[in-house]
């Protein structure tokens, strides 16, 4: 089994946004990255269905800046084999991210590309899907539970109220969501093993795409709100402002 | 010269529209409206669904049905290709940013060689451009986007855009004109559709989302939120992430930044702290009620009402003056 999983470098989810000077971008000075949440589902279903198929080969790709090696190193230090960083400064839209990506691994031979089905970032659920169209693959977006036997896929996707069951055959390309797994913490050993394992810088171009990015705010603060009162007794209060002032009910 | 229609993706569940598709029609009209086009509203299935006659109303100028026996469930391939096939045609394409929608739009978009841009919030032409406003870190910061390229692709979040009658539409003067299937190759096969006994709404689509936190101290306890939302009627239960990685309710239903980003009418949080990731994903609620025993919590800086007590005594109290409240109308 040859895997592919392909990753993001985002702001920690717990950390504060600060918007930068151009009014476009955020600050990035003092902000702690991490791997995208979602792709550690995608690192953690790799390992586990090469471990499970007992032979093969997993690679991480990024397309990113010099420091995205580090999150490409913390797959590494999961257990993925070897890494790929397609270097490319600034924030190019998705479709170009997802060009990029389709001509590195169009010629690799995988028989799965794995990634998060959004990266907590810039929330845009595409890349993914996009590299399938582009090489022509089958694709699942945002994989729940998974199921491989004889070259065949049996997923389940969340949509709203339910699950929906797809199917396809390898060579495939899939999204993970959470709940399709428990992603390993790296090991000692495995972080150390992976400052030794093979990482590769390519330079890559990509087009200027034809998302442009006007400005970048704060949302509006919301109005401090009021406590109503203590304990139970405030509730008939509380359902006198929920339906006379905000009209809610 | 008139500019470009506007294409709306409806979707539809058992050929039934589903609401969020009078959402995106409203979306395609705006634009439409800014751009002087019109708006064709593209529905798929094994037949034309029901309640089309409906869509003039809620801001369609003609509806485009794409039939096939192989649609009766959602079809990624075949209803891709066959939007791609006439996506060229049009300014701007509009999808629902739902699970069919996140999932249909990229292959659109990659097919036509155009960029997307996934949870809109707000749309307008600026010099005869799609600009898209759209919360990016989880609601952290507003983005605002232009889209060069046409078609201009978007998905718009729900509950965000209002669905609007348009005043003086005669329902039934709607032309619905079939749209051809092409050759198309299908690499994925939706076999099935797992529901729940009790049908769930979603928290990203239900006017009313009661959330739980760590507060509720055991899964169980989860049943008070349950009987909340059924005395409220058309309400989800969210959960904080603490509790969904506690295992204790599905990942489905966690709301913040790795979860779902919501914005119902009504959001009431029950013993939720207020991480900076929950706020994230659902301070674009219309209005929020916190009801938490720590008056300190983080959650009560951004709730418009707050109850400082003991959610077992809070959560019952309420589930009851809403019950007699719903029994008196």
């Amino acid at each position: 089994m040859k895997i592919a999983v392909c990753l993001k470098r985002v702001p920690d989810t717990v950390a504060k946004i600060t918007i930068g000077s151009d009014g476009k971008s955020i600050d990035e000075s003092g902000l702690k990255f991490v791997l995208n949440p979602y792709d550690e589902f995608a690192v953690e279903e790799a390992i586990a269905l090469k471990e499970k198929a007992g032979a093969g080969e997993t690679v991480a790709y990024s397309v990113g800046t010099d420091a995205a090696q580090e999150t490409l190193r913390a797959a590494l230090a999961m257990g993925i084999d070897r890494a790929v960083l397609l270097q490319n400064p600034g924030s190019p839209d998705g479709l170009e991210v997802a060009k990029a990506l389709a001509a590195e691994l169009g010629a690799g031979g995988f028989d799965l590309i794995l990634f998060g089905k959004l990266a907590v970032d810039d929330y845009n659920h595409q890349v993914g899907v996009m590299v399938a169209e582009l090489l022509g693959l089958p694709c699942i977006s945002s994989v729940a539970h998974l199921a491989v036997a004889d070259r065949a896929i049996e997923a389940e996707r969340e949509i709203e109220g339910g699950l929906e069951v797809v199917s396809c055959r390898l060579p495939a390309v899939l999204t993970c969501d959470k709940g399709l797994n428990n992603p390993r913490l790296p090991s000692l050993k495995g972080i150390m093993a992976a400052k030794k394992k093979p990482l590769e810088n390519k330079p890559a171009t990509l087009g200027a795409g034809s998302i442009e990015v006007l400005s970048l705010e704060y949302p509006a603060e919301r109005q401090a709100g009021r406590i109503v009162g203590e304990g139970a007794d405030a509730v008939p209060e509380l359902l006198r402002l929920l339906r006379s002032e905000a009209k809610v009910l | 010269m008139p500019a470009k229609p506007v294409l709306a993706v409806l979707e539809t569940r058992d050929g039934v529209l589903r609401k969020v598709s009078h959402e995106v029609l409203a979306a395609a009209r705006r634009l439409a409206a800014a751009s002087e086009g019109s708006v064709d509203a593209l529905v798929c299935g094994v037949t034309v669904p029901g309640g089309v006659d409906d869509l003039a109303s809620l801001g369609a100028d003609r509806v485009l049905a794409v039939t096939h026996p192989d649609f009766g469930r959602y079809h990624p391939d075949g209803i891709a290709s066959t939007i791609a096939s006439i996506g060229a045609g049009y300014g701007a394409i509009v999808f629902a940013a739902t699970a069919t929608g996140k999932d249909l739009a990229p292959r659109v978009a990659a097919k036509l060689g155009v960029g997307l841009v996934a949870d809109v919030v707000g749309l307008a032409i600026e010099g005869g451009a799609v600009v898209a406003t759209r919360p990016v870190y989880a609601g952290k910061a507003i983005q605002k986007v232009k889209l060069r390229a046409t078609p201009a692709i978007v998905s718009v979040r729900p509950n965000t855009f209002e669905a609007a009658r348009r005043p003086g539409c005669q329902a039934d003067r709607i032309a619905v004109e079939a749209v051809p299937v092409p050759a198309f190759e299908t690499r994925v096969r939706v076999t099935g559709i797992k529901a729940p006994e009790k049908a769930l709404l979603d928290v990203t689509e239900a006017p009313i989302v009661v959330s739980g936190g760590r507060g509720l101290k055991d899964p169980t306890n989860f049943h008070l939120l349950e009987e909340l939302a059924e005395a409220l009627g058309n309400t989800a239960v969210g959960a904080s992430r603490a509790v969904v990685d506690a295992g204790w309710r599905e990942h489905g239903a966690q709301v913040g930044q790795t979860g779902k980003t919501v914005s119902p009418g009504l959001y009431i949080a029950v013993g939720i702290s207020g991480a900076i990731q929950h706020l994230a994903g659902m301070r674009t609620a219309k209005t929020i009620v916190a009801i938490n025993r720590d008056k300190d919590a983080p959650i009560f800086k951004i709730a418009d009402y707050g109850i400082v007590g003991d959610l077992f005594e809070v959560v019952p109290r309420l589930t009851e003056e809403i019950r007699k409240l719903k029994s008196e109308k």
